[in-house]
């Protein structure tokens, strides 16, 4: 063998003179094939690989949806409709694209509840999850601006809406809005460049993807006790054993994608984004798509432009420095019976904040989202970092393969090493 | 041969790599601003955007208690022609109970004829009220449906999260029944 090649173990000979030079099957092979992962992932595991199933679908629809596009305001709302009438399977591109949308944020807060169940954004993982808050940015922004290019009343509004958030920024704010807008108000210009853009962002999340799994098969992946595997008795070959697991959760996911798509393709839209946008008209009643409705709330909780608008980008901006928030060692909420609690009613404060988010600027929901804002901060910044210190733990299993065995058959030595120590 | 290329003074060396760093930083810094400059400055409006036009309105069909809103810059301009009650009213308040603090005589050039760009100063909906059947809020001027600020009948923010009052463009009187915006 030359020297300078790649010394690759690939039976065919056609293959094999490629992986030599460019080892690709050899790569392929050790971080999607034998890969070590640990023996006890439940279906929450299967979240990751669907939101790159989605971002492709995305990409797919997008792409050629692009191709019957026209991004001038006189020509977008009905381009969109020549696309839902006349281009052939028009309808079901639109549809797949527009749930798309909806399910690739279904599948991330729930990839993203994942995480913060098992504390999944713990040392040594903290990068991981940075860069996939990079990306559930990176995403928002993508959505927003694909919502504005069909050009109906709610991408106008939502469009002016969002921009007009940067006004609240001191001294400069003005002369940022007029320069994204590129006018004096969201118009051509504006819908030029959110078409340029919602083509270009989704490229750079599939590049952020890569990143973010590279970093996860650095550290290898968190499971459902928290604990790290200690041996190859706590792992399995990701081929076939989570290949399989994650087909499986594929087959759901596309079912509930499909149902939404062939019988309630409008039910997660707004109707009146089915009436051309008028610069002169605010519906009455404006509501960003819904997986923007809890930060939404938020920015009207606060009574004040400037510190709602810093409020809602805080509610994000948290969560890059939760790995150093959370002070307890433990990452399992499993074993956490306090934290465990405080993160479920979390949960419940965001899902009320979604709720109220989509309701009119009155009370009852104004206190009620003040309450949960409130609540949504305090759990980040006051109960975690408390709790480190203040929580007992439940005491954590000596390695995966013992609870998952139920104790059976003896194991090499070396695996049975100590209980983690506690907080 | 490498001896007589090491610095006699290793600080003198060390001083020199430090300036000639430095000086090849900066020279980059300037050409990537150079270059980048371009890029960021043709998102701000082009001049055809720029060659503002202006907006001639005609005063005399707006009976009093009516408004009517036209277009100026892409964007709305509400001219409400006020009713007695409704300039008695814009200024009887003290200036002490207004968050954004302006007299009603400093937001007109005529008492009766209110000239506003009518977009909210939150987030930029467009405020209802102007016509009759619209609602006007706690304090009978504009109210933002979006959000829920109120403005009073001088176009004042009173209520709702919104900083300030409703902007007042540049306009005059061209004659005594029409004005020119912008």
């Amino acid at each position: 063998m030359a020297t300078g090649l790649h010394k690759s173990d690939v039976a065919n000979p056609v293959l094999r003179w490629i992986d030599a030079r460019l080892p690709v099957i050899t790569l392929m092979q050790k971080e999607y094939g034998t890969f070590p992962t640990p023996r006890n992932f439940n279906y929450l595991w299967n979240f990751g690989a669907l939101a790159m199933v989605n971002l492709l679908v995305m990409i797919a629809t997008g792409v050629v949806l692009a191709m019957h596009y026209t991004p001038h305001v006189s020509m977008a709302f009905d381009s969109v409709e020549r696309i839902m009438r006349d281009v052939n399977y028009g309808w079901l591109l639109r549809y797949v694209h527009a749930n798309g949308a909806s399910m690739f944020f279904i599948v991330v807060y729930i990839h993203i509840w994942r995480g913060l169940y098992y504390g999944s954004y713990k040392a040594p993982r903290e990068l991981l999850w940075m860069l996939g808050v990079v990306i559930f940015l990176l995403m928002m922004a993508t959505a927003f601006m694909g919502y504005v290019l069909p050009w109906g009343q709610m991408s106008f509004w939502g469009a002016t809406v969002i921009t007009n958030l940067f006004s609240a920024i001191p001294l400069v704010g003005e002369s940022i809005v007029t320069w994204l807008w590129g006018g004096f108000s969201v118009d051509n210009p504006t819908l030029n460049r959110f078409f340029s853009l919602h083509y270009l962002l989704p490229f750079v999340i599939f590049g952020v993807v890569f990143l973010h799994v590279a970093a996860l098969h650095i550290t290898g992946s968190n499971n459902p006790l928290g604990i790290d595997p200690k041996g190859p008795q706590d792992t399995l070959p990701f081929h076939p054993y989570y290949t399989a697991k994650d087909s499986v959760g594929l087959v759901v996911y596309f079912i509930v994608f499909a149902v939404l798509v062939f019988f309630f393709p409008n039910m997660l839209g707004h109707a009146d984004n089915y009436i051309p946008a008028n610069p002169l008209v605010t519906p009455p009643h404006i509501v960003p798509e819904w997986y923007f409705l809890p930060f939404y709330a938020i920015l009207r909780a606060i009574p004040d432009k400037l510190g709602g608008v810093l409020m809602m980008f805080g509610a994000i901006a948290v969560l890059f420095v939760l790995p150093w928030l959370d002070t307890s060692p433990i990452r399992s909420m499993r074993f956490r019976p306090v934290a465990r609690v405080a993160l479920f009613i979390w949960l419940l404060s965001f899902l009320v904040l979604l709720y109220c988010g989509g309701k009119p600027p009155d009370e009852p929901f104004v206190t009620i989202s003040r309450i949960a804002t409130l609540y949504y901060f305090a759990y980040f910044l006051v109960i975690l970092p408390l709790l480190g210190r203040l929580e007992r733990p439940l005491p954590l299993p000596e390695s995966i393969a013992m609870p998952v065995l139920r104790g059976g058959g003896p194991l090499p030595a070396g695996a049975m090493s100590k209980p983690m120590e506690k907080a | 041969m490498a001896d007589s290329m090491a610095p006699t003074a290793p600080q003198d060396g060390e001083t020199r790599r430090d300036f000639l760093q430095l000086v090849t930083g900066a020279f980059a810094a300037v050409g990537v601003g150079a270059v980048v400059w371009p890029f960021i400055s043709s998102m701000n409006p082009a001049r055809d955007v720029l060659a503002l036009s202006t907006t001639e309105v005609d005063l005399t069909p707006i009976a009093t208690g009516s408004a009517v809103t036209v277009m100026w810059r892409g964007k709305p301009v509400f001219v409400r022609n006020r009713t007695a009650e409704e300039i008695q009213v814009a200024r009887q308040v003290p200036l002490s109970q207004l968050p954004d603090p302006a007299t009603d005589q400093s937001r007109v050039k005529k008492d009766q004829w209110l000239v506003l760009v009518g977009v909210c100063t939150h987030l930029g909906c467009v405020p209802l009220g102007q016509k009759p059947t619209d609602p006007r809020g706690d304090y009978g001027g504009w109210f933002c449906p979006c959000h829920g600020s109120h403005y009073d009948t001088s176009g004042r923010i009173r209520k709702g999260p919104a900083p300030t009052n409703l902007l007042v463009p540049e306009y005059a009187f061209t004659s005594d029944t029409q004005i020119r915006v912008g």
